[in-house]
């Protein structure tokens, strides 16, 4: 077994300098009636060779984002990685250390979680950015936790924007812990009011912009009607490559961020692992989840990185902690943080343009096809399309066709009359031909 | 560019008398400034064609705001981060003993595994046509599990441990739900040796937290157990083998309490490499264990994550699982991934369909391993963890008394104490030494831990090796040679920091001092 160091007569020199006959007599403590006394019904150890076979049969059988033209958001989105990022996560000393706890031996990780908290607060234009958490849709519970504990008051509002996976965890999350949940139904094309409905009970509104449809929303006068009533401004995203183009939630009012930064120097896959993206206003440091790290000094005087604030955390504060999170996201944050110290601000302003100008492109190529109507006056990289007929089927029709097309709103939101909606993303990746396939394959599909 | 804690252009003192370099470097050992410090808002270091012209649609929310990211050319960037990772201790450089942490090698196979191209470039909302090797995958990850953990149903969506803790306590609270008994069962036990995790994580789900008491022995006392359950108790959770490194040896006894007060049992599986084939969770009574996949099967925890969660379910808990999970039809895997097609399912967690990248890499490992492998695995822990102890036993103190332990052995300060030092101290003298070291002040049940977890990736050498070092310190500490760790670690790339001005004067984000 190549991983496992030990041989017999190692074995047999350790048992005998414990004292004990056979490694039996070490698990003498697990009651006798319930040992194994042989290996499990399982598949014997493998070679890499044979392995490496079972895996690319399993990979095979799928359809790989770069192998057809790929136009599917919808919360995830694909862009090219500089190659020196996968090379750079996988130094022996990022990926294979932990959570940094003994900061002297530890700067590597820490500071680039500091330069990751300078960017992430950076590119949302808020004041404070913790360490990660694991996703955009878990990210939101935090904020809304956070923004409970904050005001002392137990409602959310849930916009009709706000991606149904992140919805449906905040209705989990808040039927388990006794909270008021208001979730507006679908609003495909973004005329939902939802200052009216703020009270005296509600803890925060939780918006999404880019919203689930592609729509690009400003929070500001939501933001001062929330500040009128106490309740504070939860703005959630999916795409942080937008905000090289658009306004950032900052500026637009937001108390608390939580996001998505799978985008940058993450790929797609299929799920996870993602990155979750946290920032906030520096009045509400001490509630904040997750690792927070900061800067101070050494023995010596030298600058230094190190976590702290950590009586927050449940490792110290148990039952009172801000939040149950431990493991987080740390290679995913490094990732981003590579891949945007390469971009920089000249580098993201570009590539939003080019995301936003191939989106502009696709859908005017689309709005052409008879039978089809963009729903979006504004978007960033991603639009909602109307069809005549079922958007899953015809995502099914155009996979066989060779074009990975987009997501079927109804899938995500079943049953609700949905079924003619398709949400459609153009990244950097697509080409002009991609673009151009869609299109043409797109109005032979609609027209057969 | 030069730092701003680095040196200015002209020496202005004897830095080679005072053990100074000009660069602040020491030979391989580099100072690194920040990308702030060292990029440029100008620069990038991607090369992308401005688009041709086009009609703009952002509805005048073109952002105006200022963009102040440093961008950097590629050499600046690979020789930026290269540096940074030099100052990293890590499980490729040497033993990182860190008790419940479970830092074992982590194959490469596993990392060229999880980026072919069919595995790392698909979309979670792709049709489920187009990924039937992937759901593959997943099914057959779980069914793993499932056999070596004796369990029926397994919910693949938590994103780390506490996520599963999480996941566990609201399928047990569906459950309560279902009885009618919602309302009257608010309680979860919870063990002073628990992860800290599982009392935030009974609080995060609403439940109040009843602390049960540890024996003198280290492992918890069915009565103590029954002393806590009533009507009001929705839950035990434990750990076992425990955060002190010992199996709970009456952990029937305690299951089938548990049971008879209408409570279900949730194992938190943590240390569950250390029973890998031995003993199955579900033969013991337990209703629902995560089980930290960057743990048990080796997932790297690259600085502090991305872990996976899957959770365990016994048969009565099944079918309050949560979306999505998979169901065989006509040859095809599908996904259920709406609450309608799921009327006793809890609801959703997370977006999408779990840590899959994670998966791939658990999947390898455990196929890589075999069933065999993975009960030597097991063996090889538990072995190694007593081979420290006998090495160590004679010189440093053990809160429990002179047995042997599963796969991470526990000491604690009381040695060290009539010295002037304390677990911390041993741990930075450890760093002097070369090694990464154990975990210190956990489980909080024993005053100055300090829980040493080797692996079975730990060869004899390795073990031999680091037994002599913490001999030769311990040695040096009955001398009275306090001042060496006091001072240590002095050969680190920082010395100790000051955590209470990092506290008090939270610095965290580069702020331009040029304003």
């Amino acid at each position: 077994m190549r991983y496992l160091p030990l041989n017999d007569e190692d074995r047999a020199l350790m048992l005998a300098r414990i004292g004990v006959k056979d490694i039996a007599e070490l698990f003498a403590d697990i009651p006798p009636d319930k040992r194994l006394e042989q290996a499990l019904d399982l598949p014997c150890h493998k070679g890499e060779m044979e392995v490496e076979r079972q895996f690319s049969a399993l990979a095979a059988q799928n359809i790989a984002a770069g192998s057809v033209p790929f136009f599917i958001g919808a919360g995830a989105y694909r862009h090219h990685i500089p190659a020196s990022v996968d090379h750079l996560i996988q130094r022996s000393e990022f990926l294979t250390s932990y959570t940094p706890y003994q900061p002297e031996i530890s700067q590597g990780t820490l500071q680039a979680l500091f330069e990751f908290q300078s960017e992430v607060a950076e590119l949302t234009a808020m004041e404070i950015a913790n360490a990660s958490l694991y996703d955009g849709s878990t990210a939101t519970v935090e904020a809304a936790a956070m923004a409970r504990r904050i005001t002392g008051r137990r409602k959310a509002i849930v916009s009709g924007g706000l991606h149904p996976h992140y919805a449906e965890t905040l209705q989990t999350y808040a039927a388990m812990a006794g909270v008021d949940l208001l979730r507006l139904a679908p609003d495909v094309v973004a005329t939902e009011s939802l200052a009216e409905r703020i009270d005296q009970e509600t803890a925060c509104v939780i918006v999404q912009s880019p919203d689930f449809f592609g729509h690009l929303r400003d929070h500001s006068k939501l933001a001062e009607s929330c500040r009128a009533k106490g309740a504070l401004l939860v703005a959630v995203f999916t795409e942080a490559v937008a905000f090289g183009l658009i306004e950032p939630p900052g500026t637009l009012g937001a108390d608390i961020v939580a996001g998505e930064g799978q985008s940058i120097g993450n790929r797609l896959n299929f799920g996870g692992p993602y990155l979750g993206l946290f920032a906030a206003r520096a009045q509400y440091l001490r509630q904040m989840p997750g690792r927070i790290c900061g800067e101070t000094l050494d023995r010596d005087g030298r600058r230094s990185f190190t976590l702290t604030l950590s009586t927050r955390e449940q490792h110290i504060r148990r039952e009172k902690a801000t939040s149950n999170i431990c493991t987080n996201s740390g290679l995913a944050s490094l990732a981003f943080t590579i891949h945007l110290s390469l971009l920089g601000s000249a580098g993201l302003r570009r590539l939003a343009r080019i995301n936003h100008a191939n989106a502009v492109d696709l859908a005017e190529r689309l709005a052409a096809v008879p039978g089809v109507t963009i729903l979006n006056k504004t978007f960033f990289n991603e639009f909602t399309l109307r069809i005549k007929g079922d958007a899953s089927e015809l995502v099914e029709r155009m996979a066989e066709a060779g074009i990975l097309a987009g997501v079927p709103v109804s899938r995500l939101l079943p049953g609700q009359g949905l079924e003619e909606f398709l949400l459609v993303a153009s990244t950097e990746v697509n080409t002009d031909a991609d673009r151009a396939a869609y299109a043409k394959t797109l109005q032979g599909v609609i027209s057969c | 560019m030069l730092m701003p804690h680095g040196p200015s252009l002209e020496p202005a003192e004897p830095l080679v008398a005072e053990g100074k370099t000009f660069t602040g470097n020491r030979g391989l050992e580099c100072e690194e400034g920040l990308i702030f410090e060292i990029g440029r808002i100008e620069n990038t270091g991607v090369d992308l064609e401005e688009p041709p012209p086009f009609s703009e649609r952002l509805g005048g929310l073109e952002r105006k705001t200022p963009l102040r990211l440093p961008g950097l050319s590629e050499p600046e960037a690979v020789r930026h981060f290269v540096r940074l990772s030099r100052q990293n201790y890590a499980i490729d450089l040497g033993i990182y003993p860190l008790g419940s942490c479970t830092m074992k090698h982590n194959p490469r196979l596993n990392e060229a595994m999880a980026r072919l191209p069919g595995l790392a470039e698909i979309h979670p909302l792709q049709p489920q046509s187009s990924v039937q090797g992937a759901l593959e995958l997943i099914a057959g990850l779980a069914r793993w599990l499932a056999i070596l953990t004796g369990m029926e149903a397994v919910a693949m969506a938590p994103r780390a441990g506490a996520h599963g803790e999480i996941c566990g306590l609201m399928v047990i609270k569906a459950a309560m739900a279902a009885r009618g008994e919602a309302q009257g069962r608010r309680i979860v036990l919870v063990p002073e040796s628990a992860h800290g995790t599982n009392p935030a994580s009974a609080a995060g789900v609403d439940f109040e937290v009843r602390s049960v008491p540890a024996r003198a022995d280290g492992i918890l006392d069915p009565v103590a157990v029954k002393e806590g359950l009533g009507p009001d108790v929705a839950a035990l959770m434990l750990t076992n083998p425990n955060t002190c490194g010992l199996f709970e040896k009456q952990i029937v006894e305690i299951a089938d309490l548990v049971h008879a007060a209408g409570a279900y049992f949730y194992c938190d599986g943590a240390n569950f490499n250390a029973i890998l084939g031995k003993v199955r969770p579900g033969d013991l009574g337990v209703d629902a264990m995560h089980i930290n996949l960057h743990k048990t099967f080796s997932t790297p925890h690259g600085g502090g994550g991305p872990g996976a969660g899957p959770v365990v379910l016994s048969g009565r808990l099944a079918p309050f699982a949560p979306v999505p999970f998979l169901r065989r039809e006509k040859d095809q895997w599908r996904l259920v991934e709406n609450l309608g097609e799921a009327p006793n399912s809890f609801g959703r967690i997370a977006a999408f369909h779990g840590q899959f990248g994670l998966f791939v890499r658990a999947y390898a490992y455990m196929l890589s391993h075999g069933g065999d492998g993975l009960r030597r695995a097991a063996e090889d822990a538990v072995l190694n963890a007593n081979y420290v102890r006998a090495g160590l036993k004679d010189l440093m103190s053990e809160p429990f008394g002179d047995r042997s332990c599963m796969h991470e052995v526990l000491f604690d300060e009381t040695w060290l104490k009539p010295f002037g030092l304390s677990a911390l101290d041993f741990a930075k003298a450890m760093i002097d030494e070369g090694f990464h070291p154990m975990t210190v002040y956990f489980p909080l049940v024993v005053h100055g831990a300090m829980l040493i977890e080797p692996t079975e990736t730990e060869s004899k050498a390795s073990l031999d090796l680091f037994i002599a070092a913490l001999r030769d310190l311990a040695l040096a500490v009955r001398r009275g040679e306090t001042k060496r760790f006091e001072a240590a670690p002095k050969w680190a790339p920082r010395r100790r920091l000051d955590e209470t001005r990092a506290a008090r004067n939270p610095v965290l984000k580069w702020v331009n001092p040029a304003g």
